[in-house]
Order: C-alpha cells, then sequence, then structure tokens
C-alpha cells in the first residue's frame, strides 16, 4: 500500500466524480441520473479517506476524516430508498423516465 | 376584608352573562347579574360594618403590578370613608337599577349583552373608587369611559347612537390626556403614585407643580363629570337605554371626576388658583347647563342638561373647599337624579318609546306611581325643606359665599332655575291634556320598587344620612357653618321657580309661547344649545377631518407611504422578472448551473491562492 502514492488516490477520485458530473449531465434517464449522484459521493468518499490515510499515517496528526465516508454513506442510503421511490411514482404518473419531461414545476 | 371580592362578583357576572348568556333564558341572566351586584352590595356593607370608624384608611396589597427603575405600582385598594360613600352610593344605587332594568329592557333585544356591560361597568367603578393609588384608579376611568361608550351605543343599528357613543369616547379623550399629564408630573415631583405618599408630601411640595397638577387633573375631571367646555358629550349620551343614563351619565360614572378631585383634596387646599378654576368652571357650567334645560323638548335631554348643571354645582363644592359638601351633593343627587331618570324610563316605557315631552301631558291620572316618586325627586332637586336636596345644595352654597360671594348668587339663580326646568318638565309630562296617541299603561313593580325606595332616599337622603360630618376627618374639615338668612335665600330661589313654572305651563299655558316668542333671539339660542355642537364642529371636528383627508390620507399615506411600499414591491417583481429565466424547470439546467457556480469558486481560489495559505 505505501507505495501507492496518495495522489493516485486522489486522481483516481477526481475522474469519478468528473465521470458522476458529466453522467449528471448528459444522459436523460433518471435512473441513470441518480446512479450519477452515487458515483460522485462514492468519489467523495474515496477522496476523504484517502485524504485521512495521507494526513493520520504520514504526517502524523490526528483527524478523524473517514467518520465523514460512513455519514456520506449512511446519508446515500437514506437519499437512495428516497429517490427511488419518488423515481417510481414518477414512472406511475408519468409513463416515463425522460428528465427533461419530467419539469412540471416550472408552471 | 377581602375587598377584591367585591369588584370581583360584578366581573363574574360579566364573564358568565358576556360568554354563556346568548344561550340563557331572560330569567337566568336575570339572576345573574342582579345576584351578583346585590352579593357586591352586601358585601360592601359587611366590609363598611367590619371596619368600624375607619380613622385611617384600610389599605390592602394584592400584587405588585408595575416595578421600573423607581416606579414601584401595586394592585392595592383602600378603603377609607370616603370610598365607604361612594362604594355604597355604587352598589347600593346600581343594585336598584340593575333591577329596574330588567322591567324596561324586557322587551328589548341584545338582552344578555346589556347586562353583561352593566355588569362589568359595575366592576371598573368599583376598581375605580377602591383603588389606593392614580394608577388602579386610571384604570377603573378608562374602563368606566370603555362601558359608557358600549352602552350610549347599545342600540347599533341607530347612526345616531354610534355617532353619540364615539363623541363621549372621543371627548373624554382630551380630558385623559390632562389626566395622564397629571400623573406623569406626580410622578416625577413624588416618586410615587400612592394617594398615601403622594399627599403626604403634596403641602411641602411647590406651588407652581401643585397647581399644575391641579389643573390637569380637573382638565380630566371635566372629561368624565362633563364639565366645561368638555360637556357635549353627555347630552348625546341619552342615545343609550334609560337605565344606563340613570346608572352612569347620571349617579355615577360622571361623578367620579367629582370623587377623584375630592380626593385629591391635598393638592387643592395647597394650591389656592387650581381650587378656585374649579369653582368658576363649576358655577360656569351649572348656570350654562340650566339655562339650555330650560328650552329642551326631550324630556331625557331635559334630565341630561341637568345633570351636567348639577355637576357644575359638586364642582363649586369641590373648589369652595367644601370637599364634604361636594360629595354631599354627589350621593343626594345619585339618588335623585337616578330617580329621576327611572321615571322618565318608566315614562317612556308607558308611551312606548316617546320621548317628546310635547306629545305627552295629563299622565297623572294614567301612571300615578311613576308621577308620585317623580314629585319627589323633581321638589328634592329643587332644594325644598326638608328634601335631601335641600341640605347638600345649601351646605355647597353656604361654603361658596364664605369663599366668593358672587358664585353664591349665581348658584342661586341657577337654583331657581333648576327649579323652573324641572317643574316645567313635570307639568309638561304629567298635567293638562294628553297630546299624545299612544295607550299609556303603569309600569310593572319591578320597576316601580326601585322607583319607590328612590323616592325616600330623596326625601330622607338628606337629613338622615349626614354626608360631610361623616367626612370630616378625611377631608380635615371644620365644623361646617350655619346661615339661616341663606337658607331661606336658596329655598325661595328655588320655590319662586316652581311657582313660575306653575304660573307659566298650569295656569296660563299660553304664556310660555308668548313669554318664547318675545325674547325669540334669546330662546332661539337656547333651543340650539347656544349652537355649541355646530362651533365645536366647525372649529374642531372639520378641520381635523379635512386635515386627515388632504393631508394625512392623500399626501402622506397615498404618496408617500403607499408610494415607498407599492415601489419597493413592483422593484422586487422587475428584479424577479429578470431572474425567473433561471429557473427553467429543467434539471439538467440547474445542474449546469451549479457545475459552472464551482467551477468559477475553483476558479477564484486558485487566483486567491488557496483556501489555507
Amino acid at each position: 500500500m505505501s507505495q501507492v502514492p496518495t495522489s493516485w488516490f486522489l486522481l483516481l477520485s477526481a475522474a469519478l466524480f468528473v465521470l458522476g458530473v458529466a453522467g449528471f449531465l448528459f444522459r436523460r434517464n433518471i435512473v441513470t441520473v441518480f446512479m450519477s449522484i452515487e458515483l460522485m459521493l462514492n468519489a467523495v468518499n474515496l477522496s476523504f479517506i484517502a485524504f485521512t490515510y495521507q494526513l493520520n499515517r504520514v504526517d502524523g496528526h490526528q483527524v478523524d476524516g473517514h467518520l465523514y465516508a460512513f455519514f456520506v454513506m449512511v446519508v446515500a442510503a437514506a437519499e437512495a430508498a428516497v429517490g427511488l421511490a419518488i423515481i417510481l411514482t414518477v414512472y406511475r404518473n408519468r409513463g416515463t423516465l425522460n428528465i427533461d419531461e419530467v419539469d412540471s414545476m416550472k408552471n | 376584608m377581602q375587598l377584591w371580592i367585591v369588584p370581583l362578583l360584578p366581573l363574574a357576572g360579566f364573564a358568565i352573562n358576556g360568554l354563556f348568556g346568548r344561550r340563557f333564558s331572560k330569567s337566568l341572566v336575570n339572576a345573574v347579574a342582579i345576584a351578583s351586584v346585590l352579593l357586591s352590595f352586601a358585601w360592601v356593607l359587611r366590609a363598611v360594618y367590619g371596619l368600624g370608624d375607619l380613622p385611617t384608611p384600610h389599605v390592602e396589597h394584592y400584587f405588585t403590578w408595575i416595578r421600573s427603575g423607581s416606579l414601584d405600582i401595586g394592585c392595592d385598594f383602600a378603603v377609607d370613608r370616603l370610598t365607604a360613600v361612594m362604594l355604597l352610593v355604587v352598589t347600593g344605587i346600581g343594585s336598584l337599577i340593575h333591577i329596574y332594568a330588567i322591567g324596561y329592557m324586557a322587551h328589548e333585544g341584545g338582552y344578555y349583552r346589556f347586562f353583561a356591560y352593566l355588569n362589568l361597568f359595575m366592576f371598573f367603578m368599583l376598581t375605580l373608587v377602591l383603588a389606593a393609588n392614580f394608577a388602579v384608579l386610571f384604570v377603573g376611568w378608562e374602563g368606566v369611559g370603555l362601558c359608557s361608550y358600549l352602552l350610549i351605543g347599545f342600540y347599533f343599528d341607530r347612526r345616531s347612537a354610534t355617532n353619540a357613543g364615539n363623541k363621549a369616547f372621543i371627548v373624554n379623550r382630551i380630558g385623559d390626556f390632562g389626566f395622564s399629564l397629571a400623573m406623569f408630573l406626580i410622578f416625577a415631583n413624588f416618586h410615587s403614585l400612592d394617594f398615601a405618599r403622594v399627599f403626604a408630601q403634596a403641602p411641602a411640595a411647590p406651588v407652581g407643580t401643585l397647581t399644575a397638577i391641579g389643573l390637569l387633573l380637573m382638565l380630566g375631571a371635566c372629561g368624565k363629570s362633563a364639565q366645561l367646555p368638555l360637556y357635549v358629550w353627555l347630552p348625546d349620551a341619552m342615545e343609550g337605554p334609560t337605565p344606563v343614563s340613570a346608572l352612569i351619565h347620571a349617579a355615577t360614572m360622571v361623578t367620579a371626576g367629582v370623587y377623584m378631585t375630592a380626593r385629591s383634596w391635598v393638592i387643592y387646599t395647597n394650591a389656592p388658583v387650581a381650587m378656585h378654576t374649579i369653582a368658576i368652571v363649576g358655577i360656569a357650567t351649572a348656570f350654562f347647563a340650566a339655562t339650555i334645560g330650560l328650552a329642551q323638548n326631550d324630556i331625557k335631554k331635559v334630565f341630561a342638561y341637568s345633570t351636567v348643571s348639577q355637576l357644575g354645582y359638586m364642582f363649586v363644592g369641590i373648589g369652595s373647599g367644601a370637599f364634604g359638601a361636594g360629595i354631599y351633593h354627589l350621593v343626594t343627587h345619585a339618588f335623585f337624579k337616578a330617580l329621576l331618570f327611572l321615571g322618565a324610563g318608566s315614562v317612556i316605557h308607558a308611551l312606548s318609546g316617546e320621548q317628546d315631552m310635547s306629545r305627552m301631558g295629563g299622565l297623572r291620572k294614567k301612571i300615578p306611581w311613576t308621577f308620585w316618586t317623580m314629585a319627589f325627586a323633581a321638589v328634592s332637586i329643587a332644594g325644598v325643606w326638608p328634601f335631601a336636596g335641600f341640605y347638600s345644595k345649601d351646605a355647597i352654597l353656604i361654603a361658596a359665599y364664605q369663599q366668593t360671594p358672587w358664585i353664591y348668587w349665581l348658584g342661586v339663580f341657577t337654583a331657581g332655575m333648576t327649579a323652573f326646568y324641572v317643574s316645567r318638565a313635570m307639568f309638561l309630562t304629567f298635567f293638562g291634556e294628553y297630546r299624545g296617541d299612544r295607550h299609556p299603561h303603569e309600569s310593572p313593580p319591578v320597576m316601580l320598587v326601585p322607583l319607590a325606595v328612590l323616592a325616600l332616599l330623596s326625601l330622607g337622603g338628606g337629613y338622615f344620612l349626614p354626608v360631610p360630618e361623616f367626612l370630616r376627618g378625611v377631608f380635615h374639615a371644620g365644623e361646617s357653618a350655619e346661615n339661616p338668612a341663606l337658607m331661606a335665600v336658596s329655598v325661595t330661589a328655588g320655590l319662586a321657580g316652581i311657582a313660575l313654572a306653575t304660573l307659566m305651563y298650569l295656569y296660563k299655558p299660553g304664556m310660555a309661547d308668548a313669554f318664547a316668542g318675545r325674547v325669540s333671539g334669546f330662546y332661539k339660542l337656547v333651543y340650539n344649545k347656544y349652537f355649541v355642537d355646530e362651533i365645536y364642529d366647525a372649529a374642531v371636528v372639520r378641520p381635523v377631518v379635512a386635515g386627515s383627508r388632504e393631508v394625512l390620507w392623500k399626501a402622506v399615506d397615498t404618496a408617500m407611504i403607499d408610494g415607498a411600499v407599492n415601489g419597493a414591491g413592483a422593484a422586487a417583481r422587475e428584479v424577479g422578472g429578470v431572474l425567473q429565466r433561471i429557473q427553467s424547470g429543467n434539471i439538467r439546467s440547474y445542474a449546469t448551473w451549479v457545475v459552472f457556480g464551482a467551477v468559477m469558486l475553483i476558479f477564484a481560489m486558485g487566483l486567491a491562492g488557496g483556501l489555507i495559505r
């Protein structure tokens, strides 16, 4: 492990995050968009853990950043439950999962 | 002695009738209203009897009401002999009038509302007389004003009644303005509002301060007790039901100003200028109102101006340093004027609402009980020995003679006019031929019994209730002088007034009209009440209305305030119109904005050199 530099983890995290953003912006299916959000959250988790590892093991500070990864996971789980329920309802009512057609809050 | 029970009982009556009275039967409303006042009267008797001689005031402290800096106002009640007299008058007359009102109001709508208000009035009036400091007194003072307003406007579907209520309320504000300033001055100088502490320090205070306080208190009393120049509301207050006119606008509330000035006697004895002003205002009011009373045709209006006039006498008593005599007249006036009003109410009841004396006449045979009891009151107010009015009016006039003889002579002349107008009212109502088209019927016993009780009090209330002797300790007064010659003069004036009225209205009925025709200018002036209402309307009401409409409404309200408010709204709408284009409703466009913002943030941090240096 120690042979792998922290910067690599961060690069991976950044790459995953950008993939999530891109998916969020360019995909039309709500489920895909939803998965993109999960991807972004996990990218952030990865950078939390990478930073914690760097600061604790290498620099010798007392930092508890990895705890936030668990918080994020809990919130993500809750959000997934609610979000999937919403998606189901939207599909039942509209018969579509195209995100561009779900814009009735506008009017 | 649990004084709080005295005002609390009517308050409970008000709460019960006010909240649930709509669903009660009339007899249950009666039971609640009458019982609360009668029990209150009984408790007053018990308290007065139990407290004995009352050489010093009996004070009860309940809780601290306001404490702020050196201002410390408690909710305190106190009883001394002056308060005892007032309590007995208020609850005693109040009970009688409540009982009378059962009969009078029997056919009226809003029955429970009437008794609820009447009980609320009793609560505030008792608070007023029991108060041990100016602040609690002021609570009662404003409270009775509120009830007066509510009851004047009782027939709220009549425009004139609601206007009269508003007039009473607004005119009283002018007096209350003076009263408030007086309280501020008292607190600034004596650092307390408690009667005991203020009056203990008052003799040592500078005369100028005391004069200012005295004059401001007088302004308050002029509003409440309908003295010049603020008397205009009282005649209009006759729009209310007649029991209200008797209880509030004759016997009790309007005497609150007399009570308050008598209570502040220490201030007045140390401020002779203020005291003399009271006497002059009083005699001017007494004379002025009596002249108006000579020519009125509405039976209640005659008695209303008579009330204003008699209150003027009480002020003469206060202003002559005869505080006991002033209160004495307050008590006897409560007897005979309540009786006159209740009798007038009985006449109006008998004629199904007729108030114009030119359509009455000859009622003596048809409603004999009303006639005979009212006759007692009329003779009493005319000041004929041995009726109650003689004793109190004489006590005031003798005191006035010792201070300022011209006030005495004007007072005697006014006494003659009083006898004349009240006799005129009696003759027009009860003698001659009946000129109306109704079918007069005698009132029920529930109305006649209070009349009979008050008739006895109007007869014996002077001789058997020597109020000035009872109050001598309160006012530190000496032996009151007796002067048989002066007594003879004032009784002669009264008898002369009666005789003149007898001549003009009984033996030569055309004589009054002929006389009025000969002095038609003066008659018109008096008949129209000296056009005072019209003068006030032109001098005060119209300028205020015009100023409010042109300046305050059109310039300040519409242009400035509305302009600013509408401008703020229009500006927000403009900005929103631009910004709403961002709200496309498309989730991915929002996401684009988020990403764009995040990139800009990172870019800005990069320019600034990062988050941490």
